[in-house]
């Protein structure tokens, strides 16, 4: 075979691998020569958007990122750390893997489940639950339906194989996510706080070992992939996706704990993005260290790769460890009993330089810290244009509509809606009860998985209305954090801190920036407000397609403790004869809302009401009435509306009620308040004779708290004597609609 | 009673519920248990195997088809034919058809989509030492979670089981009527769970271990372990 020969590197080969000229001259003052390929390689991956986040960096820090629960800031390691008491730790992050899917669906999805995974337990921490976030075009569009099936069956083979519970989720629908899905993976974790590892390389002469999977050519420039826009081009990007093993993550996953807490591992780091390539200059740039590794060394699964291929190959299942020489076999036989390779592949050095040796050939050299985010890369702050279409979409008038003629009609219709139907067929593809902690299951506000070293629960939710932040993308972040902390806190919890991910357009472009800028200042504002500081997360920009950018899509993963199991709390009605109160207030606001969307195909007027200082005492209030024991169910409004939430609450039990409403809605027609989206609203049930007591807690915190009507055996749920809905047919339409859609061919 | 019993929880390397079993009788039942490691060959005097639930090698191939062979298998494969008591949930379950400890397959749902929900399941018979806890047609609400749960043999397998009595649990709906509606994953004529003939060896797909506390949504699970801890009581007295 002839040998391989390495192009030499010009600035047009730069620009193929991403690089501008402007960075390529920097790359060329930092090594005051020409870089070799694989060194081009490198520079490449590390200053891709992907591993660099050099557009939004800046924009990053000013996100409250301390509190007094952090054990880790954010950015700091592979995942963030709050401390939960008991001498325990959390572990939780968010991912995207978008462009993977797009092109991919089920290996996408699938291996983005796995990056997060070990992003969790590269910390010593042991997943316990796994949460997503999806997003997918027109589901009557063929297409839609395989990224669908394909998406969710990727992340069910995954997480149910690697066995962790997939407890929530969420998933909507919109044209302008056609061709560019979002499938966002969370994991949370846990971990007791003296078998904390950290991604870090330090100690001269200490050794390096990849451990896991052999190197593959998979993936190869899966990050610079992951940083430009999606097109009719990137089919043939189809062999930058990875592909996952759960098994072996597994035996990783296990194998990896043994050697953390048993206290032979000096630092640890999966190899997700941009491989070892990043693994070893992160670690050795946190370190101030340097490392040299002998590619001859690495367990490859295909034949003649280079020190290129080698150092950017994304092959899943693989860590890169330090460990002291003198624990170098103990680590070899902890991974010898789970068959897993595990192979010294060089040593930690003190000049800061990462070497690369191959074939006898020394292939790269370069400083550790010029390479990675914090350190040499670059940080941009990008130009920002407000959009054009905002002025469009802020001068609807909501006024001009006529009404809906007939109301039972529109609820039916609502009901059926693919982003308000239930996601039984989704969920159930996720095994959500292994490892026996699942309190609450998905179908509720939140997930509610108990810790079963302490007393405490956890309860975590991923939200975000993207047709809110399009509307209004700093309201609509406001209102996503705001909504997934409403959600924990309807089941009883106190929400303790967020994960982000960012999806967002082409960055380049001013308007996206803007977007992206005004989300960011609305999330700071939020978690400020909700003491919720941001943990750490990912951002995803370029997901656009040929048309169009997609919605702006800032997706919280909200984290909050339950004190105790008396205090969880579930969305269905209990029993009848219970009292419905509303806490907050009806203001019929529709705009952004699924029905306007649904009723007259609208996505107009700004994001629905909100306002913060309000959220916050609605929150104190309710978490107060549920600690007090007073509350039977909590409900929070979101999409559909009022009238959707007490729907579902009647429904998603085991057993079923009706309900008997009465509404005043004043000077505004009675379909504004049903299918109102205004925030800061939950509807609870609880036994009339508590009625004082909670209208006392309401009183403190300044929130209207209301009667609506009451819980009812009879399979009838009646609004103020005008509409009467058979709470059967709304059963089976809500629970059957999105397999019906996608059961079509 | 006095004795403790010893449960032995077989792990295979992709096993994902051998936890959850192991906290059931430990914890829950404060019986003994230890894990028994599938490179071993010792059974550490357990008084009863459990093969748990999960993915023993991965599963790319048949489901069950490698574990079957594992240096832990082999005992568990003699102990089974001298009598001891062996359970196999779900994978388990598939492990021991696959090794031929019970007869039959277990194929891939029907809907070609993996289920993870709440099931009812009839009990058949109470006769044997994993039912009789409980009353024949009681119901037992318990989850399952498999890909591959759909229960195949051919007709005179079928028939035979049926008649020595060996079906101990079908799918069935909440009144406990056994219909196709019911069942999840399109199993012949609803079977849920199976015994040997010699009444030592069990496979069910749904899951026990997940059902044994209230707070989890079901404790129906207990059953099955109250009915085989009781067992080992008759047998003393």
């Amino acid at each position: 075979m002839k040998q391989f020969e390495e192009p030499v590197v010009t600035k047009e080969l730069a620009k193929q691998h991403g690089l501008t000229d402007e960075e390529f001259e920097k790359v060329l003052s930092i090594l005051d020569r020409v870089p070799t390929y694989t060194e081009l390689g490198i520079y490449s991956v590390m200053w891709s958007e992907h591993c660099s986040y050099k557009n939004s960096i800046a924009q990053l820090k000013t996100l409250p990122r301390s509190g007094k629960r952090l054990l880790v800031g954010a950015g700091e390691e592979n995942a963030g750390l709050v401390d939960i008491g008991d001498g325990l730790a959390v572990a939780f992050k968010i991912e995207s893997h978008n462009h993977p899917s797009a092109v991919e669906p089920y290996q996408g999805a699938a291996t983005g489940v796995g990056g997060i995974m070990r992003d969790i337990f590269t910390m010593g921490a042991r997943p316990i639950a796994s949460l997503n976030s999806l997003r997918f075009g027109d589901i009557d569009d063929k297409q839609t339906r395989h990224l669908l099936k394909g998406v969710v069956k990727g992340i069910g083979d995954y997480g149910n194989s690697f066995g962790v519970p997939t407890v929530a989720g969420e998933v909507y629908f919109d044209p302008c996510y056609q061709t560019n899905p979002l499938v966002n993976a969370m994991s949370i974790g846990i971990v007791e706080h003296g078998h904390v590892a950290s991604a870090i390389a330090k100690g001269e002469g200490n050794v390096i070992m990849i451990v896991g999977s052999a190197t593959g050519r998979d993936g190869i420039h899966g990050a610079t992939f992951a940083s430009e826009e999606i097109s009719e081009a990137s089919e043939s990007k189809r062999p930058s996706v990875q592909v996952g093993d759960p098994f072996t993550e597994k035996l990783l996953l296990e194998a990896t704990l043994e050697a953390i807490r048993a206290g032979l591992i000096v630092g640890i780091q999966d190899m997700g993005a941009a491989g070892l390539t990043c693994s070893s200059t992160e670690m050795s740039a946190k370190g101030n260290s340097g490392m040299e590794l002998n590619l001859d060394l690495v367990p490859i699964r295909e034949t003649h790769m280079t020190a290129y291929e080698i150092m950017l190959s994304e092959s899943q299942e693989r860590m890169l460890l330090v460990a002291e020489p003198k624990n170098e076999q103990a680590i070899k036989s902890i991974f010898e009993k789970w068959d897993l390779n595990c192979i010294t592949i060089g040593k930690v050095t003190s000049d800061g330089m990462v070497r690369i040796y191959h074939q006898g050939k020394l292939k790269a050299e370069v400083p550790a810290e010029t390479c990675v985010l914090g350190g040499g890369a670059p940080v941009y702050i990008r130009e920002t244009k407000k959009p054009d279409y905002l002025a469009a979409t802020s001068s609807f008038n909501v006024d001009s509509l006529s009404t809906p003629k007939n109301l039972s009609e529109s609820i039916y219709k609502l009901i059926q809606s693919p982003n308000i139907a239930s996601r039984r067929w989704v969920f159930e593809q996720y095994d959500s009860m292994v490892r026996t902690n699942s309190v609450v299951l998905p179908g509720s506000d939140a997930a509610v998985v108990r810790i079963k070293k302490s007393e405490k629960l956890l309860a975590a939710k991923t939200d975000c209305n993207g047709r809110y932040v399009y509307l209004n993308p700093r309201k609509g972040t406001m209102i996503a954090v705001a909504e997934s902390g409403r959600n924990v806190v309807c089941t009883g919890g106190k929400p303790i801190a967020i994960t982000n991910c960012l999806n967002f357009g082409n960055p380049y472009k001013p308007e996206v920036y803007w977007q992206f800028t005004e989300a960011i200042a609305g999330m700071r504002e939020a978690c400020l407000a909700l003491d919720t500081p941001v943990t750490g997360g990912n951002v995803s920009f370029y997901n656009e397609s040929p048309t169009a950018s997609v919605f702006p899509t800032p997706t919280i993963g909200m984290l909050g403790i339950i004190e105790k199991e008396s205090h969880v709390t579930t969305a269905n009605f209990k029993e009848a004869g219970d009292a419905i109160y509303l806490l907050g207030t009806n203001r019929g606001d529709i705009c952004g809302s699924e029905f306007l969307f649904l009723e007259y195909g609208i996505a107009s007027g700004d994001a629905p009401f909100f306002e913060l200082a309000f959220e916050v005492k609605l929150q104190q209030c309710a978490l107060e009435m549920i600690q007090n024991g007073l509350i039977k169910s909590a409900h929070d409004i979101s999409e559909g509306g009022l009238i959707v939430s007490l729907l579902e609450s009647a429904i998603v039990g085991r057993e079923k009620f009706g309900f008997e409403i009465k509404i005043s809605a004043g000077s505004l027609p009675l379909h504004r308040i049903l299918f109102g989206e205004d925030q800061s609203r939950i509807v609870i049930t609880s036994n009339e004779k508590n009625g004082s007591l909670m209208k006392k807690i309401a009183e403190k915190y300044f929130v209207p708290f209301d009667r609506l009507g009451t819980v009812t055996q009879n399979m009838k749920a009646t609004i103020n004597s005008d509409i009467t809905l058979d709470i059967e047919k709304v059963d089976d339409l809500y629970f059957n609609a999105l397999h019906r859609s996608v059961s079509r061919n | 009673m006095s004795a403790r019993i010893k449960f032995g929880v077989v792990v295979f390397p992709g096993s994902n519920c051998d936890h959850d079993a192991y906290h059931a009788v430990k914890h829950l039942f404060h019986h003994d248990a230890e894990f028994l490691w599938h490179k071993e060959t010792d059974l550490k005097n357990s008084d009863v195997i459990i093969l748990p639930g999960g993915f023993s090698y991965g599963d790319y191939l048949r489901t069950g088809a490698i574990a079957r062979f594992s240096p832990i298998m082999n005992e568990v494969m003699k102990f089974a034919k001298s009598g001891g008591i062996v359970i196999g949930i779900c994978n388990g379950f598939q492990i021991l058809c696959e090794s031929g400890l019970l007869p039959g397959v277990l194929l891939r749902n029907q809907s070609l989509l993996f289920s993870c929900k709440h099931v009812n399941l009839r009990v058949e018979q109470n006769t044997s030492r994993f039912t009789n806890e409980n009353n024949v047609g009681d119901i037992l609400r318990i989850p399952i979670a498999h890909g591959e749960g759909n229960f195949f043999a051919e007709p005179d397998v079928i028939k035979s089981l049926e008649e020595n009595g060996q079906v101990i649990f079908r799918y069935c709906d909440e009144k406990g009527a056994i219909t196709s509606e019911s069942n999840p994953n399109g199993s012949v004529n609803n079977i849920a769970g199976i015994i040997n003939k010699n009444g030592n060896v069990m496979g069910m797909m749904p899951h026990p271990e997940r059902a044994c506390e209230l707070q989890l949504g079901s404790s129906d699970g207990r059953k099955v372990f109250e009915s085989l801890i009781n067992s080992f009581v008759l047998q003393a007295v």
